[in-house]
């Protein structure tokens, strides 16, 4: 340096990298943020930390021996990662299903949804500075970790829900234990929102950032929650019914940027808590209403499909989980293709991060609820 | 709310080339085959005709058809030359409701396909996928690197049926 008094402070851009370690990217990300001081100019996503080959892997196993490695992908929401993909390779087998199997399918979907929103909710505060809510949420998922265990043993990854079938009946007290829990519920997300969602800074935090225009959403395919966020009214449990959705009342809650603008990330958020009261709704016909029946009668001994392409698409806790399956007739499928709803809402996050600060880029990538496991595969 | 063979008939009268559109049933599902060249046009056309108005790209697929000519090694692995590689395009119009399956066939040899990545901008990723996995060349996409796999892995694309994992990737082995 030749001149102490004239030399300037730099400017450059400086180029940021956040992960793949990092507490708050929710798994192996890894974002790379070009930043005008405190302010993104530019954010890249950079994936593949986790990726293990799952759809080659496909290729070469039967078709129930897939069940396991799909539970794997949202490791979150492992029954519904399930139920897509049996709802793919039943459409190829076409068999009917019976009743009871379709009531536990629901009943076990709309727990796991209400179980993944509570680990969404509950980082969420976290990555915004709220600790104590984590453990609230955490707190209540257990118990419906708990009612999965006395399905079938497993807390988080089941291999639950057989193509035909599920591996096995209802526990004898589960009913009973689901409407206690129901009932033991609802309460703690009045509590929540006293907690967190009506909170002057979390609101501070979260309402006006990142606002994801309903058109540019769609445009993105984003779906589930960070769409409904959005405003717009998309949900596949209405649009395209599966299983034995169309039995039951539900609303479809969407944002109406009572924090700030619709689409921000408070609107994201809340999203999810009012989508949990309504899988109560859900919960509470189905527990009523579900018959008596065997539950293993349409397991096929052999899963052997024609020759063709099914794609199956469920409402994920995170938006739409799409299987392809593309048959040859054989044991194995050909090709298996994941539509993962956290890839595609996280491939429109580098459009709204865009002049956000740093610190907002923690708030946005935690509204859009992500799970690493599915979008590496 | 369109059929499938309303759309198939609105399509067929906007480009009417024979040889360039087709149907064609794959199991249950039917599917519109559409020459790669004109891929590009047809997407444009679909998104912005008010009464197709496909808004969404649900889901785009890279697949090897594994429909070329076999050559089969000592170690039982094969290589494949020949053939065509596919790509799957699901669409949906969230304003109209209807949904659409397109298909499209490149050349092994020469896999170049026109990118949507512009038209939805959805398929951005999806597309990169393709590219890493099966090794499609999507012209025109605004950046088309590798996005599961490593950005220096040079040992072909994994997807392809006749993929051959290699010994070691930077001094690491890689079978296990």
């Amino acid at each position: 340096m030749t001149n102490i008094i004239e030399s300037k402070l730099k400017t450059d851009e400086m180029v940021l990298n956040m992960g793949p370690q990092h507490p708050s990217t929710h798994g192996v990300l890894r974002v790379e943020l070009k930043l005008d001081g405190e302010k993104i100019v530019k954010a890249d996503s950079h994936l593949g930390y986790l990726h293990r080959c799952f759809e080659k892997h496909c290729e070469a196993m039967t078709y129930p021996q897939i069940i396991p490695y799909v539970d794997r992908m949202d490791y979150l929401a492992a029954m519904s990662n399930e139920l897509g993909y049996v709802l793919a390779v039943e459409k190829l087998l076409k068999i009917e299903i019976p009743e009871r199997v379709e009531y536990i399918r629901v009943i076990m979907a709309e727990f796991q949804r209400i179980a993944s929103h509570l680990v969404a909710l509950g980082t969420f505060g976290l990555d915004t500075g709220a600790f104590t809510p984590f453990l609230y949420t955490f707190r209540d998922r257990e118990k419906i970790l708990t009612l999965f265990e006395l399905t079938c043993g497993a807390r988080l990854l089941y291999n639950y829900i057989w193509v035909g079938g599920v591996s096995h009946d209802l526990h004898p007290d589960f009913i009973r234990l689901a409407k206690e829990f129901i009932e033991y519920f609802r309460p703690k997300v009045v509590e929540l929102n006293e907690l967190l969602t009506y909170n002057k800074i979390f609101i501070e935090r979260t309402a006006n950032i990142g606002v994801l225009p309903p058109e540019l959403a769609i445009n993105y395919g984003v779906s589930g929650p960070s769409l409904r966020g959005s405003g717009v009214k998309w949900d596949i449990r209405r649009e395209d019914p599966y299983s034995i959705y169309d039995m039951f009342e539900f609303d479809i809650p969407v944002g109406e940027g009572l924090a700030g603008t619709t689409g921000d990330c408070w609107d994201r958020y809340y999203v999810r808590i009012l989508e949990m009261e309504q899988s109560l709704r859900i919960l509470e016909q189905a527990l009523d209403q579900i018959p008596e029946g065997d539950v293993s009668a349409a397991v096929p001994k052999r899963v052997k499909p024609i020759d063709g392409i099914s794609y199956a698409r469920v409402e994920n806790p995170k938006g739409e989980l799409g299987y392809f399956i593309i048959s040859k007739g054989g044991l194995q499928p050909f090709r298996v293709k994941v539509r993962p709803p956290s890839f595609v809402n996280l491939s429109v996050f580098s459009e709204i991060a865009k002049g956000h600060m740093v610190a907002d880029v923690v708030a946005i990538l935690g509204s859009l609820d992500i799970v690493l496991g599915e979008i590496d595969r | 709310m369109k059929t499938f063979e309303e759309l198939f008939e609105i399509l067929k009268n906007k480009f009417n080339e024979e040889e360039d559109i087709s149907t064609h049933k794959e199991g249950n599902e039917d599917v519109i085959l559409i020459a790669a060249p004109k891929i590009n046009l047809v997407a444009t056309f679909l998104k912005n005709e008010p009464e197709l108005n496909f808004d969404s790209l649900i889901l785009l697929t890279g697949v090897d058809d594994e429909n070329g000519e076999k050559t089969t090694n000592e170690d039982g692995s094969f290589d494949l030359s020949g053939g065509t590689l596919s790509v799957y395009y699901h669409l949906e119009s969230t304003s109209l409701k209807h949904k659409l399956i397109l298909k499209t066939s490149v050349p092994r040899e020469n896999p170049v396909c026109p990118s949507v990545a512009l038209v939805w901008r959805g398929s951005d990723w999806h597309e990169r996928e393709a590219y890493d996995l099966i090794g499609i060349i999507f012209d025109g996409h605004p950046n088309l690197s590798r996005i599961l796999m490593p950005y220096d892995w040079e040992f072909g694309h994994p997807l392809r049926k006749d993929y051959k994992n290699p010994e070691f990737y930077n001094g690491m082995k890689v079978p296990y």
